[in-house]
């Protein structure tokens, strides 16, 4: 084993496992008190659970699948030649030879707002996409600390990962709905089924429970990735100081531009590298922290600060 | 990458592939012999610089290593340092064309002075220089992190002489381990050295 100054964070990734834990405990309960409900139900409660389960696991599916085609579409990006755009290129493929992954396809978004994301369900079918506005804002050291993250991503197969993590929740989502539509359409035959109502009442219950935990658990599993994803491309590049200058670039421009423009892009929000929409509103800070699908700047510079120190230490390491 | 670090979301920097380089000097036989393509003498070394004392003095370090038997016989030229467009720092080293060990031997001492301190990561490629009697260039360029070698001849402008790569893809393929993946033959354009 070569000696490495390329410490794993030990703290991330217990912090990381105890809420994939906690999602997967909240995955097991809520699936024993479906059946649970079934057993006990007749037939309208089954067929309720089942559509959802098709529904929102088909739905995750083909999300993923063609997620690359969807996010293109969704941020007017389009994908671009070597030719085209030579410096890019040449940037994403020096990381990708760096870090020996498969390069993905590389795409430009026209639009002014900083910012750039990765998809695709593996490295083969992912492709990168970087907006014109962060192009034209950040120095060509600072791009390359942004797409190393977004190359992270990647690598961490973070899509994959999040699809699988918010299944549940989508599902739960969903079984709301239905069991509300069910309970509003389906008012009239009450009272030939006097057990329908309390178990579809019941689904509602567990479901809305679920769905605020998960939706909780996703979101930090979310912030923690994106820390992970900084601490690799800082340490692909070697430079965490010109991912920690192109972030604070970044979310400073984004406070700049009017939030109409940003709404848009909030179906994407997860796969930013800066969230496009900043929670208003609530308890301030540390409500819209809990929601949040990125990590706060102060704490990624913080980490990228670490880094920093890390890889400067003196003398041969151990 | 593993289960286990996908699920942590953990890239391992890649360490890099050393040895294979050594087959280099043979290959320039071989690539001679069937191409007419000479080496030019020199050769180059292109690592990712880290930020920070630690790492520009480890690159002093090597910088002098290798300059110590600059102008001896035997000892080439001193070596050349450069930063590229893209931010990677390339030490270039020159030494006679019949000079390919001891230019490989230069090479190998960068590699392993990274890789000693901890750097290894760091190693993007590495290039040596052909030339034929048209003076068309050709490199052959080594990715550190696959062990692999690839063609690479740039013509003028951003074009690149696919028919020739591929020629010596196919003269090279038993002295060495040539990069099966074509998507990885990434362009080096106005590489120090070539």
């Amino acid at each position: 084993m070569a000696r490495t100054r390329y410490a794993p964070d030990r703290g991330l990734t217990v912090r990381m496992t105890a809420t994939m834990f906690l999602l997967g405990l909240v995955f097991v309960a809520f699936v024993a008190l479906l059946i649970g409900i079934m057993i006990a139900a007749h037939a309208s409660g089954a067929a309720i659970v089942l559509i959802a389960l098709i529904f929102g696991g088909g739905g995750a599916v083909i999300s993923l699948f063609y997620s690359d085609k969807i996010a293109l579409a969704a941020a007017g990006a389009v994908e671009v030649s070597p030719q085209q755009a030579p410096e890019l290129h040449g940037m994403v493929d020096r990381l990708c030879a760096l870090a020996d992954m498969d390069k993905p396809r590389v795409a430009i978004a026209p639009a002014d707002m900083p910012n750039a994301f990765a998809t695709g369900r593996n490295s083969k079918n992912s492709v990168l996409v970087v907006t014109e506005g962060i192009m034209r804002r950040l120095e060509p050291d600072e791009l390359e600390g942004v797409l190393a993250h977004e190359l992270s991503h990647v690598a961490h197969k973070d899509v994959q990962v999040m699809t699988y993590a918010s299944l549940l929740a989508i599902v739960a989502g969903l079984l709301i709905r239905f069991a509300f539509y069910s309970e509003l359409f389906g008012g009239g035959r009450r009272s030939n089924n006097q057990n329908a109502f309390p178990i579809i009442l019941a689904i509602m219950a567990v479901s809305v429970v679920v769905y605020a935990i998960s939706f909780l658990l996703i979101r930090l599993l979310s912030r923690y990735r994106e820390l992970a994803a900084d601490r690799s491309g800082a340490l692909l590049t070697g430079q965490p100081s010109k991912l920690a200058s192109a972030l604070q670039k970044v979310s400073t421009g984004m406070a700049r531009i009017p939030t109409q423009d940003l709404r848009a892009a909030e179906p994407l929000n997860a796969f930013y590298f800066v969230p496009a929409m900043k929670l208003t509103g609530g308890d301030g800070r540390s409500l819209s922290a809990l929601f949040s699908t990125h990590p706060s700047l102060e704490k990624r510079l913080e980490q990228l600060a670490k880094i920093q120190q890390q890889l400067g230490q003196a003398g041969p390491p151990q | 990458m593993g289960f286990l670090d996908t699920l942590f979301g953990r890239t391992k920097p890649v360490q890099p592939k050393l040895d294979d380089l050594f087959a280099l000097p043979s290959a320039a036989i071989t690539l001679q012999a069937a191409t007419g393509f000479v080496p030019t003498g020199s050769g180059s070394v292109c690592f990712r610089a880290v930020e920070g004392k630690t790492f520009s003095d480890i690159q002093a370090e090597v910088r002098e290593l290798l300059n110590m038997d600059a102008g001896k016989p035997g000892g080439g030229l001193p070596v050349e340092v450069t930063k590229d467009s893209y931010g990677y720092t390339w030490l270039v080293s020159s030494h006679m064309s019949d000079e390919m060990d001891t230019l490989v031997t230069d090479l190998h001492a960068v590699n392993s002075a990274l890789v000693d301190n901890g750097f290894g990561p760091q190693l993007l490629c590495t290039l040596v220089a052909f030339r034929d009697e048209q003076e068309r260039r050709l490199a052959l360029v080594y990715l550190y992190k696959r062990g692999t070698f690839y063609p690479f001849a740039p013509t003028s402008g951003q074009r690149r002489d696919n028919a020739l790569e591929l020629q010596v893809k196919n003269v090279l393929a038993e002295d060495l381990k040539i990069e099966q993946d074509l998507a990885k033959w990434f362009p080096v354009w106005g590489a120090p050295g070539l």
